[in-house]
């Protein structure tokens, strides 16, 4: 598929919003779906559906083919080594809460760390303050230096003997910094130390191999990635889900059931307990075929180009602050302007058709840090353009001469 | 929707330059709010005399347009009023930027009810309401101060 050709196999592009052109500049925060997507749950809903993993009728097996059958594609797509690697949940938020609940329970106890960064998103804060509270854990951040980077000197500074558990992010949502979360876990795995990376903002952009990186947990969140809302991946290496205990217990996950006790099930049965997002899960493949028909080299290759693009444009907009500089840098643009607050910018460029985001973008840890309330955020997705761009720039402009 | 409606003059210029953007000397009661949302932060200070009158209203804080020219246009109306007289008043408001379309307290001239009808543009665009409502809802807890520290997002506007 051709790069200019993206933007038409997005419906939601037909329409106007507000009477103009949309200028969708919000995919960190959710990304639009392609028709395939939108397509497959109606058919599912309306020609194939019934619940999996149960019942042996015709369209039970169907379904569970099918459901199966998007386990191998992500397992493919991530380069997992085993399918049974790939555990459904409703979403990044929950991967990670189910390692932090399960882990935690395991493996943690008073005084034991867990070192996270300044950069991380609340879903991966939130749950392991949990164990603060619970275990009476430690949690550790590692500093995130004057470009918004995090380094691996950042966080080997941070690793101490009591250090359990190192959970960070792939590709901050804020400063658009790339960690080098191989080298990272490296150096975590040589002291013994499992990893968890929050993937949440590098699964649409970056191309992904579990088999290379070597981290212990991979969390993923569809609905970013081009696929339905309440879909995430937990991605974690079989020795992990066979001794971790299950997070829920419920249907589907149980091996047999007595008055007596309970046996669980096989992976990933195991923690897949009750009814799952089936639709969700069988139209996700649709994302996942949508993502090999572009290539993700191309992807990478054309959302870095819009990136520098939009760094660009912005730089030379005067009063305009870019935040974060990070030497290696994913397609997100956070940005200040001097004397408006970031709330009356997204209100002001809205009017004009431009989405963008605008506040502490679930991080307000970092966003203490640098000394900041809120940031506006235009962040990019497989189908904008360089008109796109300029059209933010323009509305920017807008934006200054109202509150000249 | 009008952005216009939204960013009137009154509104820019309140938001840009807000009155009583200071804190008041010897106040007596004081409260702050925040937004965790977009962290918009505010604090007023209040300085009433033994009749429960209003001596001196006062804010500091940060925000987008729209909270600092709400607290801006709030503490303008509000000094000189009684305590009681400062209720009727916070309510009509809150009312009015809720479901109705006019403000009806007797307590307010009629080009004090125009400055604050310039804020109901904010019905339009529900996630600004808390924005306009913030100063408002501090203003009841420094009187009634009951609480030290009231979070907009716990509240129901």
């Amino acid at each position: 598929m051709k790069i200019e050709d993206i933007k038409k196999e997005f419906p939601i592009f037909n329409n106007k919003v507000q009477n103009n052109d949309l200028v969708y500049l919000d995919s960190a925060n959710s990304s639009q779906k392609p028709l395939v997507v939108v397509d497959r749950i109606y058919d599912f809903y309306t020609k194939e559906f019934s619940n999996v993993g149960r019942s042996v009728h015709y369209l039970a097996v169907a379904a569970t083919n099918l459901y199966e059958n998007t386990r191998t594609s992500v397992q493919k797509y991530i380069n997992a080594k085993d399918k049974n690697e790939i555990v459904f949940t409703k979403g990044a938020t929950e991967a990670i809460n189910l390692v932090a609940s399960t882990f935690g329970q395991k493996y943690l106890k008073e005084g034991d760390e867990v070192l996270l960064t300044e950069l991380e998103h609340h879903s991966n804060y939130v749950p392991w303050h949990y164990l603060r509270k619970s275990k009476g854990i430690k949690i550790q951040f590692a500093d995130v230096n004057e470009n918004g980077e995090v380094t691996l000197e950042s966080i080997e500074k941070k690793i101490t003997q009591k250090t359990k558990i190192i959970a960070i992010t792939h590709l901050s949502n804020v400063t658009g910094a790339i960690l080098p979360v191989k080298e990272i876990t490296q150096l975590a795995h040589s002291k013994g130390i499992p990893v968890l990376i929050d993937g949440c903002q590098s699964a649409p952009h970056l191309k992904l191999d579990m088999q290379d990186l070597d981290c212990d947990f991979y969390a993923i969140s569809c609905h970013k990635m081009y696929g339905p809302t309440g879909l995430g991946i937990l991605y974690a290496k079989k020795k992990w889900l066979e001794e971790l205990p299950p997070y829920q217990g419920g249907g589907g996950m149980i091996g047999e059931v007595k008055k007596e006790g309970i046996t669980y099930g096989d992976l990933p049965n195991k923690f897949e307990a009750g009814t799952m997002a089936t639709a969700q899960v069988i139209a996700f493949n649709e994302s996942i075929k949508f993502l090999n028909k572009i290539g993700i080299d191309k992807i990478v290759k054309h959302e870095n180009e819009l990136m520098e693009y939009g760094q660009e444009l912005l730089r030379k907009n005067n009063s305009v602050k870019l935040i974060g500089n990070p030497k290696n840098k994913g397609a997100v643009l956070s940005f200040t302007i001097d004397g408006i607050h970031p709330h009356d910018i997204a209100t002001i460029l809205d009017e004009d058709g431009v989405a963008i985001r605008a506040g502490h973008h679930c991080c307000q840890i970092l966003h203490e840090k640098l000394d900041l309330v809120a940031t506006a955020r235009a962040s990019l997705g497989v189908y904008n353009t360089k008109e796109d761009l300029d059209q933010l720039n323009s509305s920017i402009n807008k934006c200054k001469k109202i509150f000249e | 929707m009008n952005l216009k409606e939204l960013y009137q003059e009154i509104i820019l210029d309140h938001g840009k330059n807000p009155r009583n953007l200071r804190k008041t000397d010897n106040f007596n009661k004081d409260a702050k709010g925040h937004n965790p949302l977009c962290g918009d932060k505010v604090h007023i200070f209040l300085k009433l005399n033994e009749n429960k009158k209003i001596e001196d209203i006062s804010f500091e804080g940060q925000g987008c347009a729209i909270s600092m020219a709400s607290a801006s246009i709030m503490t303008d109306l509000i000094k000189g009023k009684e305590e009681k007289e400062v209720k009727e008043i916070i309510n009509d408001f809150l009312e009015m930027i809720k479901e109705k379309d006019s403000l009806n307290t007797k307590l307010l001239e009629e080009d004090e009810k125009t400055k604050l009808m310039c804020l109901s543009g904010v019905k339009q665009y529900p996630m600004r309401v808390k924005c306009a409502t913030l100063s408002w809802h501090t203003l009841i807890s420094a009187i009634d101060k009951s609480q030290n520290e009231i979070n907009i997002e716990s509240k129901e506007i």
